[in-house]
């Protein structure tokens, strides 16, 4: 049989028994579903936070204090106060770097009349704009001299000059109060993008002479003073490596720790690409199982009404073979239809899945700003061609057995 | 055309052998028309199964235009079906969910040399030549019995066989409607030259044949000519 006609007939005969045909694919419509939806979601994510993470720049290198635990995860990075400002300026002897430390205090108040927001502090160095690749919306970034006078100045994130302003224009020259103390605002950064606790336009900046001697610091280590972090700019995304073997090598020697023994952490932006990646990664192995008991239990689902239908459709069986038909004839034809079911289950799935995910999309997650799910044509792809090679395997034996019938007793058969 | 030898069939239930043929013999010429008659339960349909290359007989020789049917396999068998024979039964066989016109036109599904523009042409051409040429897109359900029997034998001539074989035709029709398929199937024979085998229990119909073999506990009885008289008495 010419195969449009398998397929007329096979459409046929499912919308013959359109409650039992939808009942039987629910399961793969489900499971399809799913994983569009959560697949979408999940490169959504990530797609998200690798932007985020690059728009950070690609070639930096970060010191912070504390020990790193055998798997390469940081524990209580910070806690440790050994890093300090004489080991940023060994630092920044390197060649081809630029390294500028700074504080950091998570939890400081800033209040403009009656607003106030809570946001991250940043203490800084001038040099800290170009490392960190931040651009001006409006006013300048802290200077040299506010440096060197630890001015009370300070640099506003984007997004805390909206909370605080309600706008950007006309913040620069106006005065906020820093955990109470007054700071003169003289700058406003233009806005980066990015959620949570990644989020770069909710942060201030001021003098790192100011955070250190009149607002956060004050301690003290080996004669110096006590910093949050170093931030090494490699002067390209090749020399990192290079640059993270003798950044170590100088931390060891300066701090007299040997390796499994630092009172330091260095990590690169790629590792923290490369942690991304690999939670993505995982989620991407759970969907796939997921996906793949959802099919399985579809396929199940299938094979089941198939030989239902090959039982009830004897008589006709006995019919088409009297007439005609060959083994072949009758095998195609429920193979056809079990994978038009099936491949029907997948596509009602795909399209469910992906207009689960912009639904989903548009839900905003903890306040922070909603993500763009991405369905790849990939996943429609796969998606389509697992359920309809589903379709074929589960198919394969029901059809076997219809074309197995035997006429004469195919036609006795009530 | 049809040459039977000492054909036998036992069927076999559990440990129970059911003899439903027990050696049979006989020849029919091309263009002959031929009843066959006995009980219920004598052997006819498994000896119109076997002719019609639906089963192969236990033992025994079967030579369709001279080709001997056993050495063919399953799939040949198929073949020889779609090409040569044309099957009417009594139960009709239709299937439900086709049209009228796609029921007639099952066969040459499983020709695959014709276009789709052909197969129209001739189920078209058929249908109206059996009458139910204002019915080809209605379902079988929703014609009476006659006219099902008319779509059966349309389906029957769609791929122009040799041979028809007719078990029981008229056995589900009341006698008027039973003696129009017969004048349908009678013609086929005067104007075409077809080959007809019928299985029926009605001497009425039997004595419009030009020959009668009556079967008995799956063995011949006899097997002469049909009495000549009643041939030309029914009209429709
Ligand atoms: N598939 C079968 N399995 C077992 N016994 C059968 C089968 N087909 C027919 N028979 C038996 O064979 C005998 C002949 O049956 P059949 O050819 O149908 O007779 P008729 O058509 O003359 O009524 C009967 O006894 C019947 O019960
Ligand atoms: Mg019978």
């Amino acid at each position: 049989m010419k195969l449009y006609r398998l397929l007329i007939e096979a459409l046929e005969s499912l919308n013959a028994n359109k409650l039992r045909s939808i009942l039987t694919v629910l399961g793969i419509v489900i499971g399809v579903a799913a994983v569009i939806a959560m697949l979408g979601i999940g490169r959504g994510a990530q797609a998200s936070i690798t932007s985020r993470i690059e728009s950070m720049g690609t070639n930096l290198v970060y010191v912070t204090p504390g020990a790193t635990s055998q798997g390469g995860v940081q524990s209580a990075a910070g806690s440790a106060g050994t890093l300090t400002l004489d080991d940023a300026d060994a630092l920044a002897e390197l060649p081809n770097v630029s390294a500028v430390a700074s504080v950091t205090n998570s939890f400081v108040q800033v209040v403009y009349s009656s607003n106030n927001t809570r946001t991250r502090l940043m203490g800084v160095t001038p040099g800290y704009q170009e490392v960190g690749s931040l651009t001006l919306e409006d006013g300048e970034f802290i200077s040299e001299a506010a440096q060197n006078a630890r001015s009370l100045v300070v640099v506003l994130g984007n997004q805390v000059a909206q909370d605080l302003f309600g706008s950007t224009a006309g913040v620069v020259g106006q005065k906020v109060r820093l955990n109470g103390q007054p700071y003169k605002v003289i700058g406003v950064l233009a806005a980066k993008g990015g959620t949570g606790f990644m989020n770069q336009d909710d942060q201030v900046f001021i003098p790192l002479s100011t955070a250190l001697y009149r607002l956060v610091g004050g301690a003290r280590f080996r004669g110096s003073s006590v910093i949050s972090q170093i931030t090494i700019k490699a002067s390209d995304a090749k020399t990192v490596d290079q640059v993270v073997q003798e950044a170590t090598r100088l931390m060891r020697e300066r701090h007299e720790t040997v390796e499994g023994a630092d009172d330091f952490t260095i990590t690169t932006q790629q590792d923290t690409l490369d942690a991304a990646t690999q939670v993505s990664d995982t989620l991407t192995v759970f969907l796939g199982g997921i996906a793949g008991i959802s099919l399985l239990v579809g396929g199940i689902g299938i094979m089941n009404i198939m030989l239902t239908t090959v039982t009830e459709r004897t008589h006709e069986i006995g019919l088409r073979k009297a007439v005609g038909a060959k083994r072949q004839d009758i095998l195609l034809q429920f193979l056809v239809e079990s994978m038009v079911l099936s491949l029907l289950g997948g596509l009602i799935g795909v399209a469910l899945g992906w207009g689960a995910s912009q639904m989903m999309g548009q839900v905003q997650i903890l306040g922070s700003s909603a993500i763009t799910p991405v369905v790849g044509v990939d996943s429609i792809l796969l998606a389509t061609f697992f359920s309809m090679a589903v379709g074929l395997f589960f198919g394969i034996y029901p059809a076997t057995r219809a074309a197995r019938l035997q006429p004469v007793e195919a036609l006795r058969y009530e | 055309m049809i040459d039977v030898r000492d054909i036998t069939k036992i069927y076999r239930l559990g440990s129970v052998e059911v003899p439903a043929l027990r050696g049979v013999s006989f020849n029919i010429a091309r263009g002959e028309v031929v009843a066959i008659m006995g009980q219920s339960g004598s052997g006819k349909s498994t000896l119109m199964n076997i002719i019609g290359c639906l089963d192969l007989p236990t033992s025994g020789e079967y030579y369709l235009d001279g080709q001997n049917v056993a050495a063919l396999e399953e799939d040949q068998l198929a073949e020889v079906r779609n090409r040569k024979i044309g099957f009417v039964f009594q139960q009709f066989n239709l299937l439900p969910r086709l049209s009228v016109q796609r029921n007639a036109e099952l066969p040459l599904a499983y020709d695959g040399n014709l276009s789709q523009r052909e197969i129209t042409r001739r189920s078209s051409e058929i249908l109206r030549a059996v009458g139910l040429g204002e019915r080809m897109h209605h379902r079988p359900t929703e014609l009476s019995g006659g006219q099902q029997q008319r779509v059966a034998i349309a389906r029957a001539l769609i791929n122009q066989p040799d041979l028809i074989l007719a078990d029981e035709p008229t056995g589900n029709l009341d006698s008027h409607t039973g003696a129009e398929i017969m004048n349908l199937l009678l013609g086929l024979n005067r104007d075409q030259g077809l080959t007809l085998v019928i299985v029926t229990h009605d001497p009425h119909i039997a004595a419009q044949t030009q020959r009668i073999i009556r079967l008995k506990d799956g063995l011949i009885e006899g097997d002469e000519a049909a009495p000549q008289t009643t041939t030309q008495a029914v009209s429709v």
